[in-house]
């Protein structure tokens, strides 16, 4: 399709860089990327994307921008309280990057209507906010062979990994089923560093960028830990689980569904 | 006995079983943490008969559901 000399212009410092070039723009541009959240990890991945040129963007959320976000999802600024998350997002990749498409999906995603959503994307970024939608993003990237990038983050500690369904470990081999309902404190209860987000959500946009362009290793088989305070990274080898209840040879989980939260019985433990 | 636990040297005692180091290790709700042994997940019905030995690395790994969205 070519570049023109504004996008030349634009994207030079990575089109200078020897595993990008032209070709790697223009693969960029042709790609398609799904975000689930605009919070947190998504308000960076989604303007680093933008910013890269991927040429059409996806966001999925039903909340509204509320003050107690702007601490963290830099997306949305103090004039957006109120507006559709949504809305609020690509009010701004738009402003970044007119090269870029934004679809926007203003609902929750569930067993009904995810596949139908992810299906025409190449890579998705797990930004969600609880546990559910968690699972329900590595099941359905499963089903319809989409990699991912899966991160959570909560106080001072953050991790990721990038799944290839099928291929590599996944998020079920990690943990096989949904923590019971606040056995896990969430964000708003137990509180979350805000530079974090932008740090694990930058990581992964740079999965996702690397994923298209086929550069580099990705954190396949590989969970990325950061702890703000210790400022430790730390890679920890995941192999496949044998017993995974989604991506081994004998799957109990065979097909989407809404996953529940058990309420908080701990002695029943959830593997 | 040295085992490596998230990377890092601690001195235990021996024969424990990933349950008893749970314990030993003040792993806060240890029913929430998932357990990998020398780079293979072990099966929660297994932490109470996994004796670990010298030299064993094991992760704990935790669930974090925050994503930075809505009202988590």
């Amino acid at each position: 399709m070519g570049l023109t000399e504004r996008q030349i212009e634009r994207y030079s410092r990575q089109i200078i860089l020897e595993k990008i070039g032209g070709v790697g723009q223009e693969k960029l541009l042709a790609s398609k990327v799904l975000i689930v959240g605009a919070g947190g990890l998504g308000s960076p991945a989604a303007l680093y994307l933008a910013a890269a040129g991927v040429g059409t963007i996806g966001i999925v959320d039903s909340d509204k921008v509320d003050l107690t976000n702007l601490q963290r999802q830099i997306i949305h600024y103090t004039n957006d309280i109120g507006l559709e998350k949504v809305k609020s997002a690509n009010n701004k990749l738009r402003a970044l990057n007119p090269d870029v498409t934004v679809r926007t999906y203003q609902t929750r995603l569930a067993a009904e209507n995810i596949a139908g959503i992810i299906r025409d994307y190449d890579f998705v970024i797990d930004g969600s906010d609880n546990f559910p939608a968690k699972f329900l993003v590595n099941d359905a990237c499963f089903f319809e062979k989409i990699a991912f990038s899966h991160a959570g983050i909560l106080r001072f500690d953050g991790q990721l990994i990038t799944v290839l369904p099928d291929k590599s470990t996944c998020y079920r081999c990690i943990f096989h089923s949904p923590p019971p309902v606040g056995a896990v404190p969430s964000c708003s209860q137990a509180g979350v560093f805000g530079v974090l987000a932008g740090v694990i959500g930058s990581l992964q946009a740079t999965e996702a960028i690397k994923y298209l362009l086929g550069i580099g290793e990705l954190l396949t088989n590989t969970l990325l830990t950061y702890n703000v305070l210790t400022m430790e990274f730390r890679k920890v080898k995941l192999n496949r689980n044998p017993n995974c209840p989604l991506c081994s040879k004998n799957p109990t989980v065979t097909e989407l569904k809404n996953e529940v939260q058990p309420v908080c019985d701990l002695k029943r433990g959830v593997r | 006995m040295k085992l490596i636990i998230n990377g890092e040297q601690v001195d235990s005692k021996d024969n424990l079983t990933i349950s008893t180091l749970l314990v030993e290790q003040k792993v806060k709700m240890p029913e929430m943490v998932s357990v990998e042994l020398n780079g293979q997940f072990v099966r929660r019905p297994d932490f109470d008969t996994t004796v670990l030995k010298d030299g064993d690395r094991i992760e704990f790994l935790y669930f974090m559901g925050g994503g930075g969205c809505g009202t988590d």
